[in-house]
């Protein structure tokens, strides 16, 4: 129970040149970074050493060379410390088909330490939580991949860790399915008060759900930063509105009148829409106000107006020799 | 733990999100943890009680429910005879019955070897373990333990009900109690062997198909080879050669430790077991074997980590 005394700015994970080669590859090199509490994305293609990653902060492979500690624990000497205190959801598959979800989930809590009693509790509660209701009494192998995917992330979660790993939860999920696991990741932090290090290939994922990035490319760690320095360096807002009789075209009456009062609006060109959107930089909350009050002097309704942030994604469009510039001015 | 994770509360629902149930509040969890003992211990329970198909579906019941009353079965019908006849013995000795149903126990093992462990390895489920706090060896010994427990009830409820039904035919107590003891032991130690056999086996394979014939194979197919190359050697007055053929095969290795020790008359054809010195050797083999199956197995989980 180290280090659990203050409460502001805990480092749930801390590496020092952390180093794992196996004999023909070199997995991590020398990687060194603080994670603090709250939703992490782990960010890096396939190979780029994530799933190493995990296992050494797991304390089930050794490192190298170099250190790393987890909740303040030495992953060398005290995996079992650390484990009784972390969750784990693998990538692929790992569960039985010829039990019920119910059943397999207490069978984990125990597993982690829980007594019968609890166990069974906090089964209950965490299928409740993560979106599992009568099915959790039927086998596991009638279950679709949404749900399936659920019942990994509940056993991970069963025995109240915290800081889970998520590795690739939205493998194989489809766009709804995607969206509603960001969303249960996301709750996993702000809910549940449990930190998180989820890992992805997608860079656009981790945008709404993460409140931190690390990327990592063969082993070495490219960039980590907090999501809002990648994407809210500046606010761009959407607008689009309707048309009267007054003015038939509604789109340029506002951006004139825009215009006229010193706010620079340019078209949005190559998105959703384009031609009847407009996009405009925005100082702050003033000018939503303006734009609300010159829409309403001009009569028209206000189809959307909306906060467009950068993508993640854009931030590596660029070639390698650009891509950390671009990344700390968010483009 | 209120300090530590100051956003938690007890009513977290969003507003305008009441329709969903699974919003209603995260309770933390501030009980015990228990540890690697205890969750050792678990799994034993659940692998021992899996073993006779206990937590699992109907259909998984039914073999092994089916081969224990095969098992007790003619137990029960040898009691019925000896008490009907009021024979001055039991028809088999307690020591002999576990040889005579071999084939059933080798069922057995091969049935629920790769059940308990088998499964685990093809639905990846191992990493699961080990992302919690036991370590290999604890995964090993639970499953170890279970399956020779399993096994031990399998085999020595039998020779209960034979020392039971001895004593109310009124068979001599001292003989019967000394008779029933050396089998509990010779049955123990059937137990690890096959055990740790099985479980190695079923370790090596994912699927639950080749381990169950692999199993099978080694038990039961050794068996029938080592006793057909014995009566050979019997026809042709090799005698000395019997005890040592009898080595490579699980069912007449036991045969022979508990004829050198355990007073029981050896199957060996014409009832000739090992002198006590090859008898040693049977049990030093017989205790090699289940070490090296333990061992075996925590080597085979090491890789098999994540």
């Amino acid at each position: 129970m180290a280090g659990v005394t203050t409460v502001v700015n805990v480092t749930v994970i801390a590496t020092e040149s952390l180093s794992k080669r196996f004999p023909r590859v070199t997995a991590l090199d020398r990687l060194s970074m603080d994670i603090g509490p709250g939703v992490t994305g782990l960010v890096g293609a396939n190979g780029a050493g994530k799933s190493t990653l995990i296992k050494i902060l797991l304390g089930l492979s050794p490192a190298t060379e170099g250190r790393a500690e987890v909740l303040g624990l030495d992953v060398a000497t005290e995996g079992a410390a650390i484990r009784e205190r972390v969750g784990y959801m693998p990538e692929h598959d790992c569960l039985p088909p010829d039990v019920s979800a119910t059943e397999f989930v207490v069978h984990m809590a125990r597993m982690s330490g829980l007594p019968s009693a609890a166990a069974r509790e906090r089964t209950a509660d965490t299928l409740r939580h993560v979106g599992l209701y009568e099915e959790r009494y039927r086998p596991i192998g009638g279950y679709s991949t949404g749900m399936k995917q659920r019942v990994k992330l509940a056993q991970a979660l069963v025995h109240d860790p915290r800081l889970v790993f998520l590795d690739e939860p939205t493998n194989g999920l489809d766009p709804v399915g995607r969206d509603e696991m960001l969303g249960l990741i996301r709750r996993i932090h702000t809910d549940f008060g449990i930190s998180v290090l989820v890992t992805s290939h997608l860079l656009g994922e981790l945008e709404r759900t993460c409140d931190h990035v690390v990327v990592v490319d063969g082993g070495t760690l490219l960039r980590s930063s907090s999501t809002t320095d990648f994407t809210q360096t500046t606010t761009t807002l959407a607008i689009e509105v309707t048309d009267t009789d007054e003015h038939p075209d509604g789109t340029r009456a506002v951006r004139e009148a825009l215009d006229a009062r010193g706010v620079t609006v340019e078209d949005g060109s190559g998105l959703p829409g384009a031609g009847r959107v407009l996009l405009l930089t925005a100082a702050g909350e003033e000018t939503c106000d303006l734009v609300r009050d010159v829409i309403a002097e001009l009569g028209l309704g206000l189809v959307r107006m909306e906060q467009r942030r950068h993508h993640i994604a854009e931030v590596f469009k660029d070639g390698d020799a650009t891509r950390k510039e671009a990344v700390g001015h968010g483009r | 733990m209120a300090v530590e994770q100051p956003t938690r509360t007890q009513d977290a629902t969003p507003p305008g999100d009441q329709t969903r149930i699974h919003d209603i509040g995260y309770r933390s969890y501030d009980g015990p943890r228990l540890g690697r003992a205890y969750a050792r211990r678990s799994l034993y329970s659940q692998s021992l009680r899996g073993a006779y198909g206990l937590g699992r579906s109907a259909k998984s019941k039914v073999l092994p429910m089916l081969l224990f009353v095969v098992m007790c079965l003619p137990a029960g019908i040898m009691v019925a005879v000896t008490v009907a006849t009021k024979a001055g013995e039991l028809p088999l000795g307690y020591t002999r019955y576990a040889i005579v149903m071999q084939a059933v126990i080798s069922l057995y093992v091969a049935s629920q070897a790769p059940q308990s462990v088998s499964r685990d390895l093809r639905f990846k489920t191992v990493p699961l373990y080990f992302s919690r706090p036991i370590e290999t060896s604890d995964y090993v010994r639970a499953k170890f333990a279970a399956l020779a427990s399993a096994l031990f009830l399998l085999t020595a409820a039998p020779l209960l009900v034979l020392y039971v039904g001895a004593l109310l035919a009124e068979l001599d107590f001292a003989d019967q109690t000394k008779g029933f003891a050396q089998g509990v032991v010779s049955v123990a130690l059937l137990s690890l062997l096959f055990a740790g056999l099985g479980l190695v086996i079923a370790a090596v394979t994912p699927r639950r198909g080749f381990g169950i014939a692999a199993v099978i194979a080694v038990l039961t197919i050794s068996y029938g080879a080592v006793s057909t190359l014995q009566a050979i050697a019997y026809v042709q007055d090799s005698t000395s050669a019997i005890a040592w053929i009898g080595l490579f095969s699980p069912v007449t290795l036991i045969d022979g430790v508990q004829s050198a020790f355990l007073g029981a008359s050896s199957a060996f054809p014409g009832g000739v077991g090992p002198s006590t010195a090859e008898g040693v050797v049977y049990l030093l083999v017989t205790l090699g074997l289940i070490a090296g199956a333990y061992g075996l197995l925590n080597r085979r989980y090491q890789k098999a980590g994540l």
